[in-house]
C-alpha cells in the first residue's frame, strides 16, 4: 500500500501545481470557464427546442430526459476534468516525447494524467448540476436509501466508465497518431449518445455503443431504477445494479489495452 | 492566362487542398466519427416524428437528409473553429506575413478555399453517401436545385471564413483568444442550425437566430437542399449570404489595418 500512498501524495502535489499556475491568470480562467458553462447549457437549450415541438421523446418526458442529460454531463465533466487531456497524448507519440515517460520511475498513464489539468472543464459540471437541480425539482421521486445510494453511486461508476472507454480508444494512436480522431466517436459520442434514453436508437446501434463500449451503464439503467420506470426496450431489471461491476470490468479491459499499447509502442526516434 | 494575383490564389489554394491531403488516415478517423455522430442524431431527430407528422418545412425525410447533410457540411464550414491567425499574431509570426506581397486575409481566404474543397470531397461525400444508401436521405433531382446549393455552399464558407477572422484578430488586443473562441462557438454551432434546423425553434428564438450571420454558415444552404428554400426565396437567401459575407469581409480587413497599427512584435 505504500506505492499506492506514495502516488497518490504525488498526485496531490502535481495537480495542486496545476492548479496555481492556471490561477495566475484569472481573467482567462473565468472565460475559459464561463465558455465551458454555456457549452452545457447549449447542449441542453437542444433539449429544450426538442421538447417545445413535441411532449415526449420515445416515451420520456422533459425532466426524465434532462435526468439522463445530467448524470452523463456531470460524470462526463468530472472525466473531463481527471483525464481529458489524455488526447494531447498522440502529440507526444507524434513529437517522440513519449520515450521520456518511459525512462521515468512512475507509470506512463499516471504521469500522463498529471500532466496537465484543466480546471476550466468544472464549468461543465456546474451547468450539468443545474440541469440535475431542473430534474429532480420536478420529477416525482419516492426516494428511498436504494435510490439514494444509486444516485450517489453514479457519478463514481460513470466516471470510471467513461474513463476506460477513453483510456481504451486513444491507445489506437500507439498504432496511427493520425488516426486519433476515431476515439472521439467513443468520449464525446459516448456523452451524446448516453444524453438520451436507449429505446430511441436502432437495435445494432444499441449493441455496439450502449453495451459493447458500456454508455448505457452511465445513466440509462441506474435512472431507470430511480424513476421506477420499467425499461422500454424490456431488458431484465437486475441490469440496474450492474454498473458498478461494468465499470469494474472496464478499468480492467482498459487497462489491459493500455499495456499491450505500450508494449507494442515503437519509438518515432525522437 | 490569368492575371498573375489570381494565379497566386490558385496556387495558395492547391497548396491549402495539400495540406489537408497529406493526412488520409486522419480524413478517415474524421469521417467514421462525423458518421457514428450521424447515426445518433438521426435516431434523436426521427424520435421527434413518432409524436408529429411535420415541424415547419421538415418532414422525417427531410430531416434524415439535413442531419446527413449537416454531418458532411460540418467540416466544410470548420464548425469546431479555427485559430491559426490568432496564433501567428501571438508568437509574432505574423510579421512575416505582412512584408509578403498580399494581404494576409486574402492569403487565408485563398487557402480557405483549397482546405474547404478538400473536405467537400473527403469528409462532405461520404457521410450524405451512408445517408442516402443506409437511410434513404434524398439528393435533389433538379440540376437547378444543386446549382442553387452550390453557390450557397461557397457563400457558406466565405461568412464562416470571415466570422473566424473576426475572432482571430481579437489577438491584436488580447492574448486570450481561446475564451473568446469557445464564446463565438457556442454561439455558432445552435445559431447556425447545426445542432438542431431552426425550423424546430420557437419563433421568438428564430427570429434572434436569423438575425445573425450564423444560419448562413448552415441551414440556408441546407433548407435549399431539402428544397424547404424553393423558388424565389432562394435568390433573396443568396443575396442574404452574399450581403453577410461581403460586410463581415469588409469588418475584417478594416479590423485587421487597426490591429497592426498597434501591432507590436519583438525581438526577431
Amino acid at each position: 500500500m505504500a506505492d499506492l500512498s506514495d502516488l497518490l501524495a504525488l498526485y496531490r502535489r502535481l495537480i495542486a501545481a496545476r492548479l496555481r499556475a492556471q490561477l495566475q491568470y484569472r481573467t482567462s480562467f473565468a472565460l475559459d470557464s464561463t465558455g465551458m458553462l454555456l457549452i452545457s447549457f447549449i447542449d441542453f437549450l437542444a433539449i429544450l427546442v426538442i421538447f417545445a415541438n413535441v411532449p415526449q421523446l420515445a416515451g420520456w418526458t422533459l425532466p426524465e430526459v434532462a435526468l439522463l442529460f445530467a448524470i452523463t454531463g456531470l460524470t462526463f465533466a468530472f472525466t473531463d476534468l481527471a483525464i481529458g487531456h489524455l488526447d494531447l497524448f498522440p502529440q507526444l507519440i507524434r513529437d517522440g516525447n513519449f520515450d521520456l515517460l518511459l525512462i521515468r520511475p512512475r507509470g506512463t498513464l499516471f504521469q500522463l494524467l498529471t500532466a496537465d489539468f484543466q480546471v476550466r472543464r468544472l464549468g461543465k459540471a456546474i451547468g450539468a448540476l443545474a440541469v440535475l437541480a431542473y430534474a429532480l425539482a420536478n420529477l416525482r421521486i419516492d426516494w428511498d436509501p436504494g435510490r439514494i445510494a444509486m444516485l450517489l453511486l453514479i457519478v463514481p461508476t460513470g466516471v470510471v466508465i467513461f474513463a476506460s472507454i477513453w483510456v481504451a480508444t486513444i491507445c489506437i494512436a500507439f498504432w496511427s497518431v493520425d488516426a486519433r480522431e476515431v476515439s472521439n466517436a467513443f468520449t464525446y459520442g459516448g456523452q451524446f449518445l448516453g444524453q438520451f434514453p436507449m429505446n430511441l436508437y436502432d437495435r445494432w446501434l444499441r449493441r455496439f455503443l450502449a453495451y459493447v463500449v458500456p454508455i448505457a451503464f452511465v445513466a440509462y439503467f441506474p435512472a431507470l431504477y430511480i424513476l421506477g420506470k420499467p425499461d422500454p426496450i424490456g431488458l431484465p431489471e437486475w441490469l440496474r445494479f450492474t454498473s458498478p461491476l461494468v465499470a469494474l470490468a472496464a478499468a480492467f479491459v482498459a487497462s489491459a489495452v493500455w499495456r499491450f499499447g505500450v508494449r507494442h509502442y515503437q519509438s518515432a526516434g525522437g | 492566362m490569368l492575371p498573375l494575383s489570381l494565379r497566386t490564389d490558385l496556387e495558395i489554394a492547391r497548396r491549402g487542398y495539400q495540406r489537408y491531403a497529406a493526412y488520409p488516415l486522419a480524413t478517415a478517423a474524421g469521417a467514421f466519427t462525423n458518421i457514428i455522430f450521424g447515426l445518433m442524431r438521426g435516431s434523436v431527430l426521427l424520435a421527434l416524428f413518432a409524436e408529429r407528422q411535420r415541424i415547419g418545412a421538415y418532414d422525417a425525410a427531410a430531416t434524415i437528409t439535413y442531419v446527413w447533410l449537416t454531418q458532411g457540411l460540418l467540416n466544410i464550414v470548420a464548425i469546431w473553429g479555427w485559430q491559426e491567425l490568432a496564433l501567428r499574431v501571438r508568437t509574432g509570426d505574423i510579421a512575416t506575413d505582412l512584408i509578403r506581397p498580399m494581404h494576409p486575409i486574402r492569403a487565408l481566404l485563398a487557402a480557405e478555399y483549397g482546405r474547404a474543397t478538400y473536405q467537400l470531397v473527403f469528409r462532405g461525400i461520404p457521410p450524405v453517401a451512408v445517408g442516402v444508401v443506409a437511410f434513404h436521405a434524398a439528393l435533389p433531382s433538379d440540376a437547378l436545385v444543386w446549382l442553387a446549393f452550390f453557390a450557397s455552399l461557397v457563400l457558406a464558407v466565405a461568412v464562416s471564413f470571415a466570422f473566424r477572422m473576426l475572432y482571430n484578430l481579437a489577438a491584436f488586443w488580447t492574448t486570450d483568444t481561446r475564451g473568446t473562441m469557445i464564446l463565438a462557438l457556442v454561439v455558432m454551432t445552435i445559431f447556425s442550425g447545426f445542432t438542431i434546423p431552426i425550423q424546430f425553434f420557437p419563433p421568438w428564438l428564430a427570429a434572434i437566430a436569423y438575425a445573425t450571420p450564423f444560419p448562413a454558415m448552415v441551414q440556408i444552404p441546407v433548407d435549399i437542399f431539402v428544397a424547404a428554400t424553393a423558388g424565389p426565396p432562394v435568390l433573396v437567401a443568396l443575396a442574404g449570404q452574399l450581403a453577410w459575407a461581403l460586410a463581415m469581409l469588409a469588418a475584417s480587413y478594416g479590423l485587421f489595418a487597426l490591429g497592426t497599427r498597434r501591432l507590436v512584435v519583438q525581438g526577431g
